[in-house]
């Protein structure tokens, strides 16, 4: 210990703290300043910027001592009371805040760089902040923000908002409205579950295994409880119930009691006084491990030989063998005048959510929780109080989850991560505990985008039209089901791509592997098979001579068309408008000039390539989708939407609030909306599948309307009018040139004994499981991108210069916030396109820190113009379907359809390697089969 | 969170950190910056160090300085110092191109040159710019206090000649371009994996009176081995040459003939680096040229 002296905004603090403490924990823990956040502990992502006498630095690793008699500005000493930044009001304005864990680290970056240069160019802005990640936005907006920002401090009106145009914009619905939360989200006052403090409250750490494949033959433990400040420290024997979960597939063991399956399954976990002591307890567990025999891969797991990991399974590593027959393929070929045939190499990709996993458990009968409570960041709470419930051996009514704000999710916070283990903590120790995990800690555990092997074979007529596809797909779903069952369905039933294809034969198999286990990750196996189908798309209409786009347009779906897997369309098929859209921008860039997919300047060779997707919205395939929320209005003429539907960032919570405001005719400021309480709100299911502004939105919506009606008629009761003479008009009842405040109604109607509220469970129209026709979705998304890409001849570097993008989403709840979905899914598909690999030998990962997972910056971030197609789903909210994933399926297609048209080598395996690239060009090779993993 | 270290120290003198050092025996290390330091300590779960001593508090370490045309640059002088000196732009330029890229503002305004180097990483940015500067470091080791060529610090890859419980690094000392002189720094990056170069390459020329020939050249292209060196044969195959885009040629064919890049895992092959060694020589040596003519 030893006295700091700092000035933390603006205030002189002296403190005797611990000389281990680096800035930013005595920011967060010291001080309370948890607006500053840690996202990785390596200066790799940037968001816990910090100013230490006006520059930035990442407060992660900064020792705090070299802080000492400096001034520090954080994110909460940014505003002058309640008068926000030019950043803040601007980031906010813009749309450039989604999940919000990065928004901290972003404007404390751009604050310090506009106080060193007031007017910033986009490169000077990008040099600044190419340090400080933003998973969510793809930075379009943040650009737009810090540039309009400096323009507001130099005295200048700030920049136009680039609000998408939308069709017929309702009161509420399709304006760009703000999303709930942002100014705690931009002032740093907004809570995540690692934000929130107990008194008393433990910290927890989990033992992993380091074995891909190992039996366990003994676990000691005493050491570890023996050391003074372990509260407990549990293994699977102390599993109370069951000891596995799992979404689909219950699988996973809680604990590893007899065998491990992957590098990072857990084995033991302790609870303790400090962080510190639980590192060290965790130390002191040891573990005799056998080494077993290692499933490297899904093509080796399908081996007769292969040991089995999973022997309960009755088909063995074969986690499931997903089919789809449509039409006569051997016709389809015949018919074919030309047959193109390719295998498609797709590697494992991670989420890297700037938030790491964090759970809280809090015990039954701690103040102010009157059963056993877990916080989390979640995207499934109520299945997480399901699987809590079965390992506790409890009623799910005795378990309580509340969601925290999710800083980023994209699939990745669906599975169980420490929500079980902080129960079994907190039940026996009788204290709070929380457990983060580390952002190494959390690269090697959660479920990841699955590995595929595809090969497929499309045939077409001279004339252009398509006669049949027959494809086979592999994909890794690592040690334990998760979701792969579902996500790589997906992935076959979309391997047509949104084309008519009347013969159709595709097989998947997705195997169990030693590898981290495959789950839901945006684009949800859709991704993968895009890559695969709309090259092949791209390398028939070459062999015909016909133009890409024509094409596509030849044989898109619509209206009319049956899907391989049997489905009538019978409305909302955008894609044809998509593909003029881009077509019209393609040639818009080129200002007249006449359109060209390909040239050359100097060393760099440009072009552009195009690709188009479609995504179900909901989950589909028969299973029963339903979502449920709660409106309740007050005396002050306010709303509450309730509903546990998780906002990893996407903006449901937004969502809701307007289909709220919109049904009851009040301003949008009058609503509020609780989200994720199993004990407060109904459960609108899971964030998955594109499905909540569907679903939770239509739950709201109709709701809302009950409530309206309800309203209507206990004001036609109080004032003795007719129900059909009142009128809503921005929260007033108006009757007889006459008017009441609704909160007034309200009143009336609680002193009547009536109850202001209304719930709805809303039901998705029933779908068909694969293989028995019919409806297997009840929506489709559209979209259609194009990417134009440099290509470095001298060193086969790849730049995006700009992704041209239009999406068929139904309508547009929130134009702007919309766009920035679209824009963050667009650079999160160029990462898994040009940056991405989460790397594993034989079972044992190799990408064990951040510094090796790239993310794209600000500086791969390309121009971005996305238009919108609003061809109505009739069932949606005001006709809505999902958004959510469906810009993250094309943008590698397209991007590697631009190399080819830039420099005529096709690429076969992802993420794409400058090295093979370039010697391919050297070489006059046209193929590359390896991406950068390969390299060694 | 693992405890990395349980007392930190910020001397203000040489003398006081060398007392330190002394006082803990072993048990005590340097730290700069420290945006590599902690980063390794975390990732590779080393035991606790007893302490850390910073030298950044330490004034006459933090400055830069300049007598006649050398300029000294202390061991803790941060890489954004380093990129916003007037002085160093004009007559050092290839060392602000090589500190301009490093990281983020959030690492350049903590991360010391020093640090880089005592890193000991072969193709550090800055390294490779400091060797085709024919720079010299001053430092402490052994208990003595004496001038050595940059190049001597490098014992391997990642291995330092200066124990960081014992040793210091005060300063290096360049000189700066003059007229007829001029330097350029250009690497090669890929955008998956670890955020080291491919390959990185920095030169210094000095052309004749009338600026038509190399009168002499510096080069440094790495990693080629396991320490950053000087490129002497494409030196030697500049000088007394004209200064055309066909000796630039010729030097670029003896340089991919001569070197033997090794293939790394997960970052690039050799055959690749094959190919940027003339990628980046053409690309140094032009603007090079072009400086030297200009100034």
């Amino acid at each position: 210990m030893a006295q700091l002296n700092v000035t933390v905004n603006g205030e002189t603090i002296s403190r005797d703290i611990p000389e281990s403490r680096t800035l930013a924990q005595f920011l967060r823990n010291d001080l309370g300043l948890t607006g500053t956040k840690i996202g990785c502990e390596e200066a790799e992502c940037g968001i816990c910027t910090v100013l230490v006498d006006g520059l930035p630095v990442d407060s992660c690793v900064y020792p705090v001592w070299k802080a000492q008699g400096k001034a520090i500005t954080t994110i909460e000493g940014l505003a002058h009371g309640e008068e926000l930044h030019p950043l803040q009001s601007n980031f906010i304005a813009h749309g450039a805040v989604q999940c919000g864990f990065c928004t901290p680290g972003l404007i404390m970056t751009s604050a310090a760089l506009l106080d060193e240069n007031g007017d910033p160019n986009e490169d000077e802005i990008k040099h600044a902040l190419k340090d400080t990640f933003c998973r969510c936005t793809g930075y379009s907006s943040v650009m737009q923000a810090i540039k309009s920002a400096a323009r507001e401090r130099r005295g200048l009106p700030p920049l136009p908002v680039n609000d998408p145009h939308v069709d017929e914009p309702m009161d509420v619905i399709s304006q760009s409205v703000p999303p709930q939360e942002v100014v705690a989200k931009v002032t740093g006052k907004a809570k995540y579950t690692d934000d929130y403090v107990f008194p008393g409250m433990l910290y927890a750490r989990t033992l992993r295994s380091p074995y891909p494949h190992a039996r366990i033959l003994d676990i000691r433990t005493d050491k570890a409880r023996a050391l003074p400040g372990v509260q407990a420290v549990l293994t699977h024997e102390d599993v109370p119930a069951e000891n596995l979960h799992g979404l689909v597939y219950r699988d996973w063991p809680v604990l590893c009691g007899d065998v491990v399956r992957y590098v990072g399954d857990a084995v033991a976990i302790v609870a303790a006084d400090t962080e510190e002591l639980a590192a060290m307890a965790l130390s002191l567990i040891e573990v005799d491990y056998e080494p077993l025999p290692v499933v490297a891969d899904p093509i080796s797991a399908h081996r007769d030989d292969a040991p089995v990991l999973h022997p309960e399974h009755p088909t063995g590593n074969l986690l499931k063998h997903i089919k789809v027959r449509h039409g006569d393929i051997e016709q389809g070929f015949a018919e074919a005048d030309v047959i193109v045939e390719h295998e498609y190499h797709t590697p494992t990709t991670e989420h890297a959510f700037l938030e790491p996993e964090c759970a809280i458990g809090v015990p039954e009968g701690f103040p102010g929780h009157d059963k056993l409570t877990v916080y989390v960041g979640s995207q499934i709470p109520y299945q997480d109080r399901n699987q809590i419930a079965q390992a506790m051996g409890l009623p799910e009514e005795r378990i309580r989850v509340i969601g925290t704000l999710i800083g980023g999710g994209f699939g990745g916070k669906e599975d169980i991560a420490g929500q079980i283990h902080v129960a079994m903590l907190a039940n026996v120790t009788q204290r709070p505990v929380k457990m983060l995990y580390t952002r190494q800690e959390s690269l090697i555990f959660h479920p990841k985008r699955h590995a595929t092997i595809i090969r497929i074979k499309t045939g077409a007529k001279r004339d252009g039209t398509l006669t049949a596809v027959q494809a086979e797909l592999y994909g890794d779903g690592g040690a334990y089901a998760s979701l792969s069952d579902k996500v790589m369905t997906r992935a076959t039933t979309h391997a047509t791509g949104p084309y008519y294809l009347p013969n159709a034969k595709i097989d998947c198999y997705v195997m169990y592997t030693n590898n981290v286990p495959s789950g839901a990750f945006r684009g949800f196996g859709v991704t993968q098979s895009a890559f695969a189908v709309e090259q092949n798309m791209d390398m028939l209409a070459q062999a015909l001579d016909i133009d890409p786009l024509e094409f596509r347009r030849m044989n898109a779906q619509k209206v009319g068309v049956t899907t391989a897997t049997g489905q009538l369309l019978r409305e909302s098929v955008g894609l044809l408008q998509t593909i003029d859209d881009v077509k019209r921008d393609m040639a818009g860039h080129h200002n007249g000039t006449g359109f060209r997919w390909a040239w050359t300047e100097g060393r760099k060779a440009y072009a552009w390539g195009i690709a188009c997707a479609y995504k179900n919205t909901g989950l589909g395939g028969g299973a029963p989708d339903k979502s449920e929320a709660e409106v309740e209005a007050f005396d002050d003429g306010t709303i509450e939407v309730r509903s546990a539907a998780a906002d990893m960032g996407q903006g449901i919570a937004h969502v809701v609030a307007q289909c709220a405001a919109e049904e009851l005719h009040i301003p949008y400021n009058r609503v509020r909306v609780l989200l994720c309480d199993t004990d407060l709100t109904p459960n609108g299911g899971p964030t998955t599948a594109s499905r909540q502004t569907f679903m939770t939105g239509n739950a709201a919506r109709i709701a809302a309307g009950a409530l309206r009606e309800a309203i209507t008629s206990s004001a036609a009761e109080m004032l003795d009018v007719s129900p059909d003479m009142i009128r809503y008009e921005e929260g007033l009842l108006r009757y007889n040139g006459s008017s009441v405040e609704i909160g007034s109604v309200v009143a009336w109607m609680r002193s009547h004994g009536l109850e202001p509220r209304t719930r709805h469970e809303y039901w998705a129209p029933p779908t068909q499981p694969l293989g028995s026709g019919g409806d297997m979705h009840f929506a489709f998304s559209y979209a259609t991108q194009a990417a134009l890409v440099e290509v470095d001849l001298d060193t086969g570097e790849i730049h995006v210069h700009k992704v041209v993008s239009s999406t068929d989403i139904g309508r547009a709840i929130n134009p702007l916030m919309l766009q920035g979905q679209i824009e963050g899914g667009i650079v999160m598909a160029l990462g898994n396109c040009l940056t991405e690999s989460f790397i594993i030998e034989d079972g044992v990962p190799w990408t064990t820190l951040l510094a090796r997972y790239k993310m794209p910056s600000i500086k791969h971030a390309p121009q971005i113009v996305s238009r919108l197609v609003e061809a109505r789903a009739s069932e949606g909210p005001y006709g809505a379907k999902g958004v959510g994933e469906i810009p993250s399926i094309n943008t590698s297609p397209a991007i590697v359809n631009a190399i080819f048209n830039a420099t005529g080598v096709r690429i076969y395996s992802l993420p794409v390697d400058q090295d093979a690239l370039l010697l391919a060009m050297k070489r006059g090779e046209a193929e590359v089969h390896t991406a950068w993993h390969d390299v060694h | 969170m693992t405890i990395l270290w349980e007392h930190y120290h910020t001397p203000k003198s040489i003398d006081e950190t060398l007392e330190l050092l002394t006082s803990y025996a072993g048990r005590a290390r340097i730290i700069a910056g420290g945006t590599d330091l902690l980063v390794d300590m975390r990732a590779t779960h080393e035991p606790a160090h007893e302490a850390l001593v910073d030298i950044t508090a330490i004034p006459e370490l933090r400055t830069i300085r300049r007598d006649g045309d050398v300029f000294y640059i202390g061991a803790g002088v941060t890489h954004t110092q380093i990129v916003h000196s007037p002085e160093l732009a004009a007559q050092a330029t290839c060392l602000i191109e090589s500190c301009g890229v490093v990281g983020g503002p959030q690492v350049r305004n903590v991360a010391t040159l020093g640090g880089n180097v005592v890193h000991a990483l072969p193709a550090g940015d800055g390294t490779v710019s400091l060797v085709a500067l024919d720079a010299e470091a001053e430092v402490i080791h052994g208990g003595e206090r004496r001038w050595l060529p940059i190049g001597e610090l490098y014992r391997g890859p990642g291995l330092s000649l200066l124990d960081p419980t014992r040793d210091l690094l005060i300063q290096f000392r360049v000189r700066g371009t003059g007229s007829r002189e001029a330097t350029s720094f250009s690497r090669i990056m890929r955008p998956q994996g670890v955020a080291l170069p491919i390959l990185g390459c920095a030169v210094w020329v000095r052309l004749s009176e009338d600026r038509t020939h190399y009168e002499s050249a510096r080069a440094c292209i790495a990693p080629t081995g396991p320490t950053p060196e000087r490129t002497t044969v494409v030196e030697e195959a500049l000088a007394g040459q004209p200064a055309t885009a066909e000796t630039i040629q010729a030097a670029i064919k003896i340089a991919t003939e001569a070197l033997h890049p090794r293939t790394s895992k997960y970052r690039a092959t050799a055959d690749y680096r094959k190919e940027m060694i003339g990628v980046l020589l053409g690309r140094t040596l032009t603007a090079a040229v072009e400086r030297a003519q200009g100034g």
